[in-house]
């Protein structure tokens, strides 16, 4: 049998490039202008669009950046994120609305839980490789979802409703749509910053060795295990802090944010915006979240053409989005 | 007879009879993951179109053809819908996965998760998705039977004895013939199987044919029991997944066994504990990392 773990991977196809200033500087200078773009987009946003949408958004990308890491930087493939994203919301939600903790307390609580759910599924699932894993988190999840139908505080099928959103630091009123949306943005911001910062520490560059090749990293020495769930453990808690603003955002915590075919979005998001690239989740979470709102009146067909979406992303664009752009400016990483 | 021990006896039938399912399922897979090194997600839905399939068949099928008082039946079913769902697996195969096998596995698994949702969203979008009753069963496996210590159901006894003969076949035909040995020689060597002047390719596509074909006779089985629906796969395949991450995917026999025990293991919860039943495998899949990371029938990978 084919050993799964040598197999060569292919996601992302992202190549650390050393030899040449010029080919870097074009890159820098493309992800400056995806910077400014992104800022730019969040400062004005909410005067074109409609600011809840937008910050429906806003937690699907940090919900898709947070599961690259995983599949984008570090090779592995969790088909159970859903379970820290929606654990995360009915945690914030139980802690924002019965015990009456402020908004960003509430919000850390649920993002501390997720990370510890992280730990316990991660040091679980990193005990099997590749396609195991995939199918270990998505049983784990599954775990999560039951408990999450079957406790008492969470509401069952209805879900965690009237969830409040109080005030910001004491003073500032977050029942104020502008409010609320700039309080997103900078969640969402620094959520995003962190995973940037994290991508291109020396940490992230031995998760990128993980990725390309798993027995070579662990004969130069390092830790392989430790570091798989480290960086399990980091994208479920930035999955935890964006499930845990939405519930905030939306006030209620609901069944779908922690099924599994909510694990299944995700992945489609950012393999839809490209695996391994830095702007991809964002891109490709816009994409999805737009088309779902687009397609909302033809009812259970969305399905179909999310599924349409996820075959055609295998077969013809496993680039995905940002990753064909960046390949067309003849760039290494976007 | 002690009245626990009775009702031990009950849910355990009923659980094994749950356990065909998983045997079967996992078989399939188990099958497929061999030859082809792809976890088929999509086997969930096969099993529901093959459900669905039965029922189109006795319901619609003459209707279509002008034909109202035309019933195809469960045992034509039991053999048409399989061909049928083996066919549109081979066609999945060839026109999809093939373009997919010098990839990571991942890939396979997402795309088999996109016909998932395909399959699924069609089957909501054209019945109804709280389910339609197969009104088709046979007149000759209606009615129960005593087995002692409990009135069992006839048609689920089939079922069970059916299922343990179909899988034992399907595990003397891959352990113990000719064309067993050469698809597990096709699973160690492609290129040298294929200098022996056998079509590789072929042989890839009609195995695909056969685990999903197998996933469909599984589907008309369940249909006279539970109703048919087109979420009746969705949540079965994670259970399906963590039963074959117990047993190991290297071992077609590894696989059945553990498909029927822990079908027993989940009924027999229910009598000590029902909420937990929904989860028991899942906890015993933990439990099976933390002891066998490889699985109980996992070689050393």
């Amino acid at each position: 049998m084919q050993e799964m773990s040598n197999t060569t991977t292919d996601i992302g196809e992202f190549e650390e490039n050393t030899g040449e200033p010029e080919h870097r500087t074009r890159s820098r200078i493309w992800q400056g202008i995806f910077w400014v773009a992104l800022i730019g987009f969040l400062l004005i946003a909410p005067a074109l669009l409609y600011p809840v949408f937008v910050m429906q958004l806003l937690c699907f990308a940090l919900f898709a950046a947070a599961f690259n890491l995983l599949i984008g930087f570090t090779g592995l493939l969790s088909f159970g994120h859903a379970a820290f994203f929606g654990g995360a919301a009915y945690i914030a939600g139980h802690a924002l609305k019965v015990w009456g903790f402020p908004p960003l307390l509430g919000i850390a609580t649920g993002t501390l839980f997720a990370a510890a759910l992280g730990w316990a599924v991660g040091s679980l699932a990193i005990r099997r490789q590749g396609i195991y894993f995939a199918m270990i988190t998505l049983a784990l999840a599954q775990i999560v979802y039951f408990l999450v139908l079957q406790l008492p505080f969470t509401g069952g099928e209805d879900g965690l409703q009237g969830i409040p959103r109080g005030h910001l630091l004491g003073f500032i009123d977050l029942n104020q749509p502008l409010a609320m949306y700039y309080t997103v943005a900078a969640i969402f911001l620094i959520g995003f910053l962190v995973i940037y910062r994290i991508i291109h520490s020396p940490f992230g560059q031995v998760l990128l060795a993980i990725r390309e090749n798993e027995p070579r990293a662990l004969s130069l020495g390092y830790n392989v295990d430790r570091f798989k769930l480290l960086a399990f453990v980091l994208s479920a808690a930035l999955a935890g802090l964006a499930g845990s603003t939405k519930a905030l955002v939306f006030q209620f915590a609901s069944l779908t944010d922690a099924h599994w075919q909510m694990s299944g979005e995700v992945i489609l998001m950012t393999l839809l915006g490209g695996m391994g690239t830095i702007f991809g989740p964002v891109v490709g979470a816009f994409v999805v979240v737009a088309l779902q709102h687009a397609l909302s009146g033809i009812g259970s067909w969305v399905q179909v053409v999310i599924g349409g979406t996820f075959i055609a992303c295998v077969l013809l664009f496993r680039r995905g989005i940002v990753g064909e752009l960046a390949r067309l400016l003849k760039i290494n990483s976007l | 007879m002690d009245p626990m021990i009775r009702l031990i006896l009950a849910q355990g039938m009923l659980g094994l009879n749950n356990g065909v399912f998983y045997a079967m399922l996992s078989l399939g897979l188990a099958v497929i993951f061999g030859l082809l090194n792809v976890v088929n997600f999509a086997h969930g839905a096969l099993y529901m179109l093959g459900a669905f399939l039965a029922l189109i068949l006795y319901s619609y099928a003459g209707a279509w053809v002008g034909l109202d008082a035309l019933h195809i039946g469960f045992w034509p079913a039991l053999i048409l819908a399989p061909l049928l769902v083996a066919c549109f697996g081979m066609l999945i195969e060839r026109f999809m996965l093939r373009r997919l096998y010098k990839l990571d596995p991942i890939y396979s698994l997402l795309l088999t998760f996109g016909v998932t949702l395909v399959l699924q969203g069609l089957f909501i979008n054209f019945f109804n998705a709280s389910g339609t009753p197969y009104p088709g069963m046979p007149e000759s496996l209606r009615g129960v039977v005593n087995l002692g210590f409990m009135m069992f159901p006839k048609y689920r006894l089939f079922v069970i004895i059916f299922s343990i003969i179909v899988c034992f076949a399907v595990w003397y035909m891959i352990e113990r013939t000719r064309i067993g040995s050469r698809l597990r020689a096709g699973t160690e060597n492609p290129e040298l199987v294929k200098a022996f002047g056998i079509n590789v390719p072929l042989m890839v596509m009609l195995t695909f044919g056969f685990g999903t074909g197998l996933a469909g006779l599984a589907g008309v089985l369940a249909a006279p029991i539970y109703s048919v629906s087109p979420l009746m796969g969705a949540n079965l395949i994670i259970v399906i997944f963590a039963v074959v991450v117990i047993g190991g995917m290297g071992s077609i026999a590894g696989a059945v066994l553990t498909g029927f025990a822990l079908g027993l293991v989940e009924g027999i919860t229910k009598v000590f504990y029902a909420p937990a039943a929904n989860t028991v495998i899942f906890l015993l899949m933990v439990i099976v990392l933390l002891v066998r990371p490889n699985g109980l029938f996992g070689r050393q990978s």
